[in-house]
């Protein structure tokens, strides 16, 4: 049995974190004992499990417990002190900031790319079409040179940091129509939008693999290099939140992901590093 | 002994009449300001300060009612089969599979419909995406149906043996003893289970999260998509804590509350006639 846990846990370094053997930004973790509670934006999910992984293995005594919720979610957490640490894919407000003495800081940059089903014909739209489509004014696909199938539109709860910068940058603050299904992380929207030919959404670029496909905004594409070259427009940072300066085993964290090992997570993971 | 239970008893008792009293509380501000008309009969639309729950309102009954017609009929058929017609192992083993039935988790009923079911839907009528009424009423009714089994198979059960022995001798068959004589005399208690049904599918949250499509429009059709109260509660949490927004949610809750206070009502006074009217 013991060799059985052993060859799991062997065959799971190999997958992650060879630095777990060399010095490493990890080293700042040695003798450290804790948990650190993490919530909010679902997009940071897998950087902050897999950076949770790597802390784990290197030293078994800290633990960072990773839950979603959405970005408001994460704010108000840590504001009210319920987790260490609140992920926000959007800058807090200055009335959040205020409020709970928040210090935020920016680990990675993100895009925020229009998704439908692979088998959908329709590849490209300008941000004119998007905004009708989204408003309700062009309703069948037809319209767009797709199918004559009515157009199936998922959105995401209002509190979401990806729905915030979607509304904001690709639809210059055009309206959703209400008819809308909505849908509560950038993973359901996947799962909608890859089992829906005819449904439209939007997810976290990061979230784009073969089951979804981008379409082009304007011409441009929705891809890590685009946006990492600033022409896709549509893109946000990824934000941790601490309630005061960030102290103790949560400052440990966040420098980690702002080490090169852990930015090297972040692109890993399909999003764009800040160093 | 006694007196733990009692006080255990007692905490839960206050438990439910607090909650009640922290809902009225928190959602003062709300009825305070006198729009509480607004939000009750308005449409949601926060980026224009609209913040009513009458579509939810509508979405969760359509979709509480669609469950129970599915589960209704379901569960009698399965209590009557079960409860009249199967005998020995066969009644063992119908039982076992409601209450396994009863385990499973609800997300995995939802996973399942959410792979084969939206699908399935979605080209069957051409209309819609999928997720909508229909869907999450088809789900929700087989979800609620081992409640109801178990209380239908207990109500019939509890039928008065004697009685039964007399028809049964009077040359009464199965079916007859059944339609006559069992399924009048645990009226209340078959009403019971439709009323635990519906409360179910009323305060059900993922089924209609994951399925019904949580569109903030007013539902004009059963393939459309809608949001229940639940659902609105789970998808509004996250807004700011300090908002119009979030504190509407405290009415949603107010509203779920008085319903299933309201359906408990119902069901006592329905009990209490009947047990009237068979004394008389």
């Amino acid at each position: 049995m013991k060799r059985i846990v052993f060859c799991f846990a062997f065959i799971a370094a190999l997958g992650c974190c060879n630095a777990v053997f060399a010095g490493s930004a990890l080293d700042a973790f040695k003798g450290q004992e804790g948990v650190i509670k993490v919530a909010g934006g679902t997009a940071h999910i897998p950087v902050m499990k897999e950076a949770a992984k790597c802390i784990a293995r290197f030293n078994p005594k800290v633990i960072v417990t990773v839950a979603g919720g959405g970005s408001g979610v994460g704010i108000r957490q840590v504001g009210e002190g319920l987790v260490d640490i609140g992920d926000a894919g959007r800058s807090a407000t200055e009335e959040e900031i205020s409020r709970y003495n928040l210090v935020q800081v920016k680990w990675a940059v993100d895009g925020v790319g229009v998704v439908v089903s692979p088998k959908n014909s329709v590849k490209s739209l300008s941000t004119e079409q998007l905004q009708q489509v989204f408003a309700g004014t062009i309703s069948n696909w037809k319209e767009l040179g797709g199918e004559d199938h009515a157009i199936d539109l998922y959105d995401r709860d209002s509190a979401s940091g990806t729905r915030a910068v979607f509304v904001k940058k690709a639809l210059k603050k055009g309206a959703v129509n209400g008819g809308a299904n909505v849908v509560v992380s950038n993973g359901a929207m996947k799962t909608a939008i890859g089992g829906d030919p005819y449904g439209i959404g939007y997810v976290s670029v990061g979230h784009i693999d073969s089951t979804v496909t981008p379409v082009a905004l304007d011409g441009v594409v929705p891809t890590i290099p685009s946006v990492q070259d600033g022409s896709y427009p549509v893109a946000r940072g990824l934000y941790s939140s601490t309630r005061g300066k960030a102290t103790g085993l949560s400052a440990l964290l966040l420098n980690y992901l702002l080490s090169p090992e852990g930015q090297k997570i972040v692109e890993e993971k399909g999003f764009i590093g800040v160093k | 002994m006694t007196r733990l239970i009692r006080a255990a008893a007692v905490v839960t008792g206050i438990c439910t009449i607090a909650v009640f009293f922290m809902m009225l509380i928190l959602g003062w501000p709300l009825f305070s300001h006198g729009h509480l008309f607004a939000l009750l009969v308005g449409g949601w639309n926060p980026g224009s300060d609209q913040f009513g729950i009458l579509p939810m309102m509508v979405g969760s009954t359509a979709i509480a009612g669609g469950a129970l017609l599915v589960g209704t009929p379901l569960s009698l058929g399965v209590a009557f089969v079960t409860a009249v017609f199967a005998r020995g192992r066969m009644r063992r083993v119908l039982l076992s599979c409601v209450r396994l039935m009863s385990g499973v988790p609800t997300v995995v009923y939802g996973f399942v419909a959410l792979i084969y079911l939206v699908p399935f839907i979605r080209s069957q009528f051409h209309s819609g995406s999928g997720f909508s009424i229909l869907t999450a009423s088809l789900v929700l009714g087989l979800l609620i149906s081992p409640t109801m089994i178990v209380l239908f198979v207990n109500a019939l059960d509890g039928v008065d043996p004697r009685a039964r022995r007399a028809a049964a001798a009077l040359g009464a068959t199965p079916v007859q003893r059944l339609l006559y004589l069992q399924l009048s005399e645990a009226l209340p208690g078959l009403l019971s289970g439709v009323v635990m049904g519906l409360g179910r599918a009323m305060g059900d949250t993922f089924i209609s999260l994951m399925l019904a499509g949580n569109s903030i429009n007013m539902p004009d059709g059963v393939l459309e998509s809608a949001r229940t109260l639940t659902a609105h509660i789970a998808l509004v949490m996250a807004v700011d804590f300090h908002s119009l927004e979030f504190q509407s949610i405290y009415l949603c809750g107010f509203v779920l509350y008085l319903f299933t206070f309201m359906l408990v009502l119902i069901l006592r006074v329905v009990d209490h006639r009947f047990r009237r009217g068979r004394v008389q």
